[in-house]
């Protein structure tokens, strides 16, 4: 669209095609639940609002400027050394985010521990710039980071929320349940604090989704068929 | 000896890197369908692991440590921030060069793993690995150790994840959850199974 259309798209910020790569994948192609990138740091650091938060605006970040950047010089690579490219852009704006962070906020960067580095090799990263801002111009590659970025701090703002309130009765520190110990009535659930939980809640997460959106539903290998033919299927 | 040993099974079992840490799911995920293919990745999974965590644990030691470069003469400088830009960029290369390699001296090998290397080079559990023995500074032997522990845990755990789903599809499953949907509840059970390993003290 955006070549047909020439120099009067670039004016309109907001215009269709923007729109769509900044809304679209929140839901109808949201990067965990349906492109299934990204997954290894959504699930580890979410036992706490805090450290999703605050990992998700990094990877939002990095997603975005990892993206314009390539895009800016996508016509200069050559196509066999394109991921050490990629890679190197990427390394250099992790590096810079966890400076940041070790700067500001030290404590939460302890508690992200390895996982501000992971943002590296973080699929939504790697597959944005290779699907997307390779071969498109640098202000929609770094919509398109934003969108995808923004999917994916849903999902892990959803899966923080449940975690934290039911595993410690607390959200970002604010106590939201009285737990029994101090006098309360809610017995905190220890198995939201464990990594079980973490794939338990996105699964459901999925379920959901694919509950409102039936097309997002995958296709079975095997269909499984009553014996009993014409006697109204299921017993 | 007996420490190695420790450290072994604790990062087999206690300490897996995909059910414990989340390294490396979306390939877990994605290519977990088929029994063979899961223990191909899971073999050069194993392979590159053995070979990077050990290669970074010396390029870390001998450049990078703060006071590392002292065996040239300068003192006081340290390069510790650059430890992401050398381990992904040595990953990367050891990547490619075992590519090279094994289409050049094993074909045989090469047709059976040449298609999961690509995708290695961006498997979080390879640079989770590397980044684990940063932080908890292994020396050299700790760090082999522990490059093929993590390595044949995560194998461990993606063959047994296809086993399962091997199963399952023949399973009738509510639409919703068909496909990635069972497949994180199944991963979020064999993970309860693997806490299990956790109380065990060595």
């Amino acid at each position: 669209m955006s070549a047909v259309l020439g120099n009067e798209t670039k004016s309109a910020i907001l215009n269709d095609e923007t729109k769509k790569v900044l809304v679209e994948p929140l839901v109808n192609n949201n990067p965990i639940t349906l492109q299934v990138l990204g997954i290894c740091s959504a699930l580890a650091v979410t036992s706490q609002m805090s450290t999703s938060l605050i990992m998700a605006l990094a990877l939002t970040l990095v997603t975005a400027f990892s993206s314009a950047a390539i895009s800016a010089i996508r016509n200069h690579i050559p196509s066999s050394i394109r991921i050490i490219v990629q890679m190197t852009i990427i390394a250099s704006l992790v590096i810079v985010v966890d400076q940041i962070l070790k700067a500001v906020a030290y404590d939460v960067s302890k508690q992200l521990s390895v996982f501000v580095g992971l943002i590296i090799t973080n699929c939504i990263v790697m597959g944005r710039a290779e699907g997307y801002a390779m071969k498109n111009p640098p202000l929609e590659s770094f919509i398109d980071g934003i969108g995808n970025g923004a999917g994916y701090s849903l999902i892990l703002i959803i899966v923080a929320f449940f975690r934290e309130t039911l595993g410690s009765g607390k959200l970002l520190g604010y106590e939201v349940f009285k737990l029994t110990k101090d006098g309360g009535w809610y017995e905190p659930n220890g198995l939201m604090l464990l990594p079980p939980s973490a794939f338990f809640i996105i699964g459901i997460i999925i379920w959901v989704v694919r509950q409102w959106k039936p097309e997002q539903i995958e296709k079975v290998d095997y269909k499984i068929m009553s014996i009993a033919h014409g006697e109204g299927g299921h017993h | 000896m007996e420490a190695y040993i420790s450290l072994f099974v604790k990062s087999v079992f206690i300490e897996n890197l995909a059910l414990s840490f989340f390294l490396g799911m979306c390939t877990f995920i994605a290519v977990s369908k088929k029994i063979s293919t899961a223990m191909g990745l899971g073999v050069a999974v194993m392979v590159v692991q053995a070979i990077t965590v050990p290669a970074n644990n010396f390029v870390y030691h001998s450049l990078l440590k703060e006071d590392a470069l002292s065996w040239l003469g300068i003192s006081g400088v340290d390069l510790s921030f650059l430890a992401l830009l050398s381990c992904i960029g040595m990953i990367a290369a050891l990547v490619q060069i075992l590519e090279m390699i094994l289409d050049k001296f094993f074909p045989a090998l090469y047709f059976a793993l040449g298609i999961f290397l690509p995708l290695i080079t961006v498997n979080c559990a390879i640079l989770g690995g590397s980044l684990f023995m940063i932080e908890r500074d292994y020396n050299f032997g700790e760090s082999v150790t522990y490059g093929i522990g993590s390595g044949l845990g995560w194998a461990l755990a993606i063959t047994v994840m296809a086993g399962v789903r091997e199963k399952l599809k023949y399973s009738d499953i509510p639409a919703g959850l068909q496909g990635l949907g069972i497949t994180f509840i199944t991963a979020g059970l064999m993970s309860l199974g693997f806490m299990a390993f956790s109380g065990i003290q060595l």
